[in-house]
């Protein structure tokens, strides 16, 4: 009895496992998607919390900025911000913060718990899978949530009728390019880190804060001191959202500072890309 | 119903025959800095072998273990896992492998069963194959009843038993288990033991590192006992003991203020006397008859056992330390 459960008694299920080298084969060509395939059925667990922060947010965040404080600043204002509606106006700023807020939580904590916590990456480790890979995984995954989060915002943003142009759809992949392009960074920052002493906490309080609000987020950017503007100029949020108002309404700005913008967003998240790759290397490696 | 092998024995692929190495290391050194954790170690494995590496905390063990699971590069030396490089072709190495590392790093977030499934995707197979396999072994793992448990829920022996079970996934001949058992209470040893003994006799080759010599005798048909990077000797439990150690061990206690100095009165009585701070240790061929002498000399120790010789004591022999610090 006891030899029939130890040696598995599963007669008929008949089929092996297919030989290493095709293993190795495949996971050298899947093997990001592998791990990307973790990191959702984990989200999984949590995924009507996910749900509901990403219907939440925005109607809360609309309602309250969009119909509550744009009483105040409208109508006589509305020259001040390029002769739209205050809720037009915040509406992409709203959207590319919220992904960057979410890439900020998915891009800390999570990182800290492979390589720290439970020690999640070094499973997939063992396996065929490379460094590379279990990073690239996890960005693949959590850049599917930020599509997902961002769609649903940018539905919020539709049914309050605060995206008049019909491109505005394109502010769904602005935002997850913006918050790539901020959480990349972060993600090698983290990968680094060996002891959490409240590093997170102070990241979320004196970059992403100060980022969210000076960023031409409220306000255009023009209307800050130059003293703080500066912080605008290196925000992916200020990027993200410039970029996202052009598509949204078409917001008149250079061509050129267009293009900045994507550059400036693209070169964040190829450094971030790079730094967290390395970073994966050689911490899983030693 | 037709017993079905965890781990089948002719499985296609190129898999040596029995006897054959599928491990060999040549002067295998690995530095941190200028601390070097592994400082030359040579060694082969045939196919269907149980290797053991014995030694402290710190000896190496576990670095070796990191090198042969192509994860940490070596820092010179050569090394071969099924006549692969693992700092080349370190996918091609690590899918061969089932590894069982020090500390458990399962998905806590996921279910007993997906943690199986999710294990099993790394490795490319498809859900058809690991649907069944998973079943089989959380069987084998004796966790059926547990399958849909949260991770966190399992005690600390479930959690080792779903590790090697996870490990187990694809099907691998070589397996590697690093320090399987610390941490764990008496009985759900033993059932681990029972597990991994039923997968050599499956012919599957475990390479496994601990600190308890009575693990190494149990599981382990040769084992090196390794110190400080280097390794001391060679050979099995039997042959280590016959080597290093005598048939039997007197072991004597005097009270702490007396062991360290009772030495000069022992002198002469077995073949080699070992004075430890809580302990003195009497090698000899009868150690009943030893400690006739010792009382005919008109000592009285607090207490005495007359025991076999392990291999603790020859551990103690090679290195003047004991293996448990």
């Amino acid at each position: 009895m006891t030899e029939e459960v130890a040696t598995g008694a599963a007669a008929g299920t008949g089929s092996r496992a297919h030989s290493p080298a095709v293993a190795a084969a495949k996971a050298r060509r899947w093997g990001a998607f592998y791990f990307a395939e973790q990191v959702l059925r984990v989200m999984k667990g949590y995924g009507w919390s996910i749900l509901m922060y990403s219907v939440g947010q925005p109607v809360a965040y609309l309602f309250a900025m969009g119909v509550g404080l744009a009483t105040l600043v409208e109508p006589e204002d509305a020259g001040a911000f390029g002769g739209v509606s205050y809720l037009v106006f915040i509406a992409p700023a709203l959207l590319v913060s919220a992904a960057v807020m979410t890439a900020a939580n998915e891009f800390t904590f999570p990182v800290m718990d492979g390589f720290k916590w439970r020690r999640v990456y070094y499973g997939p480790h063992a396996s065929p899978l490379t460094p590379q890979q279990i990073a690239a995984g996890q960005i693949m995954a959590v850049t599917l949530r930020l599509l997902l989060q961002s769609a649903i915002y940018f539905g919020a943003v539709a049914l309050f009728g605060a995206a008049p142009s019909g491109w505005g759809w394109v502010g769904i992949v602005v935002a997850t390019l913006a918050a790539l392009a901020f959480g990349l960074p972060l993600m090698a920052y983290s990968a680094s880190i060996k002891d959490d002493k409240g590093q997170f906490a102070m990241v979320m309080r004196f970059i992403v804060m100060p980022l969210f609000l000076f960023s031409g987020t409220f306000f255009p950017l023009e209307t800050l001191p130059l003293a703080v503007r500066w912080i605008g100029w290196i925000s992916p949020i200020w990027h993200g959202t410039e970029l996202g108002r052009v598509f949204s309404y078409g917001y008149e700005e250079p061509p050129v500072l267009t293009v900045v913008h994507i550059v400036v967003l693209v070169a964040l998240a190829a450094m971030g890309w790079i730094l967290t790759k390395r970073q994966f290397v050689r911490r899983l490696g030693q | 119903m037709r017993n079905k092998a965890i781990v089948p024995s002719n499985t296609s692929g190129g898999v040596p025959a029995r006897h054959q190495a599928v491990i060999e290391a040549k002067d295998l050194r690995k530095t941190y800095g200028d601390v070097a954790a592994v400082d030359g170690i040579s060694f082969s494995v045939p196919a269907g072998e149980s290797f053991g590496l014995l030694g402290p905390n710190g000896a190496g063990k576990s670095t070796t273990m990191k090198m042969i699971g192509a994860v940490t590069q070596r820092t010179s030396g050569t090394l071969s896992i099924m006549g692969l490089d693992p700092d080349s072709h370190g996918p091609e190495v690590r899918a061969h492998l089932g590894v069982v590392p020090q500390q458990d790093n399962l998905d806590e977030e996921l279910r007993v069963r997906d943690n199986l499934l999710v294990y099993g995707r790394y490795f490319g197979l498809p859900m058809s194959y690991l649907r069944p396999k998973a079943d089989e072994l959380l069987a084998f793992a004796q966790l059926t009843d547990k399958a849909k448990s949260k991770v966190d829920a399992l005690s600390g022996g479930m959690k080792r038993r779903l590790t090697i079970a996870r490990s187990l996934i694809n099907e691998p001949r070589i397996l590697l288990l690093d320090e399987p058992t610390t941490g764990l209470d008496p009985q759900a040893r033993h059932i681990l033991w029972d597990r991994l003994f039923r997968l050599k006799e499956q012919g599957v080759t475990l390479i496994l590192t601990t600190h308890y010599m009575d693990e190494a005798e149990q599981l382990c048909d040769r084992l090196i006992v390794v110190d400080k990077g280097r390794i001391m000797a060679e050979g099995s439990p039997a042959q280590l003991i016959r080597e290093h150690s005598t048939r039997e061990v007197l072991e004597l206690r005097f009270g702490s203020e007396r062991n360290a100095t009772i030495g000069a009165e022992l002198q002469g009585i077995g073949e080699r006397l070992e004075a430890l701070p809580d302990r003195v240790l009497i090698y000899a061929h009868d150690g009943e008859a030893a400690l006739e002498q010792v009382s005919s000399r008109g000592l009285r120790p607090l207490t005495s056992l007359v025991r076999r010789s392990s291999l603790e004591d020859v551990f103690l022999r090679l290195t003047g330390r004991s293996l448990v610090d």
